[in-house]
């Protein structure tokens, strides 16, 4: 009995040290990120690791906004999030409730064509999609062509329609009679029911516009409607020689991150094992 | 027929047309979006990967040329789109595994009852969410070729030799897959969570007492009940490796912004072809087809295995 315990408590002693060192691991990279962010310029590649920067240099903070147009990038990635997020948001609702719950001629074949493209990654049809885009619609370089690109996806549609489906039928039907509209149902009957479906919907398309890269990638080349993801890439190229900046700059993105991340961290983990399948 | 059975009929399908429009009205706005960035240019692939079209001469059809053309040139000297092709698959098939191996050991780490618990996950679930190029850059700092890297820091003290982690073709498949397991690992182990919880306590108790060891708990109970969390990650994590292009891009391309032949992968042939003025449009599309050739390949398999999970 007593050997067993002793086996138990060091089994625990293992497990714990395993986590530990996972633990740093995964946050190493992020420490290392913000320590080379207030480093002299020879003490970020030292090795061993200074931890312990000899003087703090907090400047670095101030010259990120004025060396590239980083709150240019910043507002506009913003704007983007926000209204990605809202469009995402309510049409993909709106159009779940049709789905969801009225019956209308040609409703299932409407929902095979969303259903056919989610195998279809949009990589490939970003070529053709682009040259619509510049070519007729002369979108690129606006903050337009990204809306338009990333408001309308079918993700939303599913994650909205599976919850709705679960909201029960009578519930609609004791609406209409009582003579509420089929709008007035989806706004105050199904969203409210629906919160946990809506706040993971929000998070995912505010978080996955936040990070997009190849998007504003191909259609942004402009400064003046850069994203902050592409003008982090400015300092890989042009300020090659300044890796506290870089860093600093880094840092700077995953604040809000960082934030929406600690206040939805329920969502998010409900949110994956809700989603399953996300392209 | 007399009047008012007739009048209530119409009345009838006047209401049912009222109620398809409404129907209709709560589509529109997502569909008339969907239908114009994504049905219209899907079609337009699969027709331009039979084409030839440079965007200001007429498009001219081609038959399979275009295919025929990325398949015959493989092994010649100019040739990216086979190094492309071989990349994404030596990246997904080693990734993938990997990343599966790494999730489920650390969420039946954090599926036993320890202090703490939450805040494991929490940190790990952080670097999925983190921006890509954010951290990405802080690992090609770490990894940096010459002797200032931290690695070859490290390396050169332990063992006195240093690795050219950005030439050498094992070097940039180890970093890919060393970064991409640190991003994704939370991901997928959220999803493994989700599936050990599942699975019934009684099992591991029956088990237990037939004297099963625990290793033999894992094989003979763990896995076969998380056989669907398992499949799921696996389909998933294949169509994502297909996808690839943030993770060699940033970690790869120089100032120039180009993947060379050690570093290309599928989706960086499709934008060199196709985008920022290279108007070959026809070979795009055609690689395109071929990315997309791959990921349905795998959701086919998907479907059937779900037919196979759901009818048990």
């Amino acid at each position: 009995m007593n050997i067993e315990k002793r086996r138990n408590v060091a089994v625990t002693a293992v497990l714990y040290i395993v986590l530990i060192v996972i633990t740093l691991g995964t946050l190493f990279p992020f420490a290392w990120m913000l320590v080379s962010s207030i480093k002299p310029e020879v003490e970020i590649m030292a090795y061993p690791i200074v931890w312990l920067p000899s003087k703090a240099i907090w400047s670095n903070y101030k010259e990120i906004w004025t060396i590239i147009p980083l709150a240019t990038f910043i507002r506009n990635t913003v704007v983007l999030a926000v209204t990605v997020t809202f469009l995402q948001v309510i049409t993909s609702s709106f159009a779940a409730y049709a789905f969801a719950k009225l019956k209308f001629p040609g409703r299932d074949i409407l929902f095979l064509t969303y259903f056919a493209t989610i195998a279809i990654p949009w990589q490939a049809y970003m070529v053709p999609q682009f040259i619509m885009m510049a070519k007729y619609f002369h979108l690129n370089n606006t903050l337009w062509s990204m809306i338009c690109l990333q408001a309308f996806s079918a993700f939303g549609v599913f994650l909205m329609r599976q919850f709705f489906m679960s909201i029960p039928d009578e519930l609609c039907e004791a609406a209409r009679i009582d003579g509420m509209s089929e709008y007035g149902i989806w706004g105050k009957i199904m969203l409210p029911n629906a919160k946990p479906a809506l706040m993971t919907l929000t998070i995912f398309t505010f978080v996955a516009t936040w990070n997009d890269f190849l998007g504003p990638y191909i259609y942004l080349t402009k400064d003046e409607v850069k994203t902050i993801q592409i003008g982090l890439r400015m300092f890989n190229t042009q300020y090659n020689t300044s890796y506290g900046l870089m860093m600093a700059a880094s840092a700077i993105t995953l604040v809000p991150l960082l934030v929406i991340f600690l206040a939805g961290q329920k969502q998010f983990v409900e949110g994956v094992a809700m989603s399953g399948i996300k392209g | 027929m007399d009047q008012p059975t007739k009048t209530k009929r119409l009345a009838g399908s006047r209401l049912a047309r009222h109620k398809s429009l409404v129907a209709y009205s709560f589509i529109l706005p997502n569909y008339l979006g969907f239908a114009v960035f994504t049905l219209i240019p899907v079609v337009c692939s699969v027709l331009l990967s039979f084409m030839k079209w440079n965007g200001s001469a007429a498009p001219e059809w081609i038959g399979l040329d275009n295919y025929i053309g990325l398949f015959a040139n493989i092994g010649k000297l100019s040739d990216s789109f086979g190094p492309a092709l071989r990349n994404t698959i030596v990246y997904t098939a080693l990734s993938v595994p990997l990343t599966m191996a790494c999730s489920l050991g650390l969420a039946l780490l954090l599926n036993s009852q320890i202090r703490g618990r939450d805040f494991f996950r929490t940190i790990a679930f952080f670097p999925y969410i983190a921006s890509l190029i954010a951290v990405s850059t802080v690992f090609k700092l770490l990894f940096i070729p010459n002797d200032n890297g931290l690695i070859n820091g490290i390396l050169k003290a332990v063992s006195g030799f240093t690795v050219k982690w950005t030439t050498e073709q094992w070097g940039i498949y180890f970093m890919a897959i060393l970064f991409s397991i640190w991003k994704n690992m939370g991901y997928y182990m959220v999803i493994y969570l989700a599936g050990l919880q599942g699975v019934n306590k009684e099992l591991y108790e029956s088990a237990a007492l037939d004297g099963a060891s625990k290793w033999q708990r894992f094989v003979y109970v763990t896995i076969p009940e998380i056989s669907l969390a398992n499949f799921f990650v696996m389909i998933m994590l294949i169509v994502n490796s297909f996808k690839v292009y943030d993770v060699f891009y940033q970690l790869f391309a120089g100032p120039d912004n180009v993947l060379g032949k050690k570093t290309t992968i599928l989706v960086y042939e499709i934008f060199a072809a196709g985008l920022r003025g290279n108007n070959n449009f026809g070979k795009a599309s055609a690689i395109s087809m071929v990315l997309f050739a791959l990921v349905l390949a795998v959701t086919l398999i998907q479907f059937r295995g779900e037919r196979r999970f759901t009818n048990r």
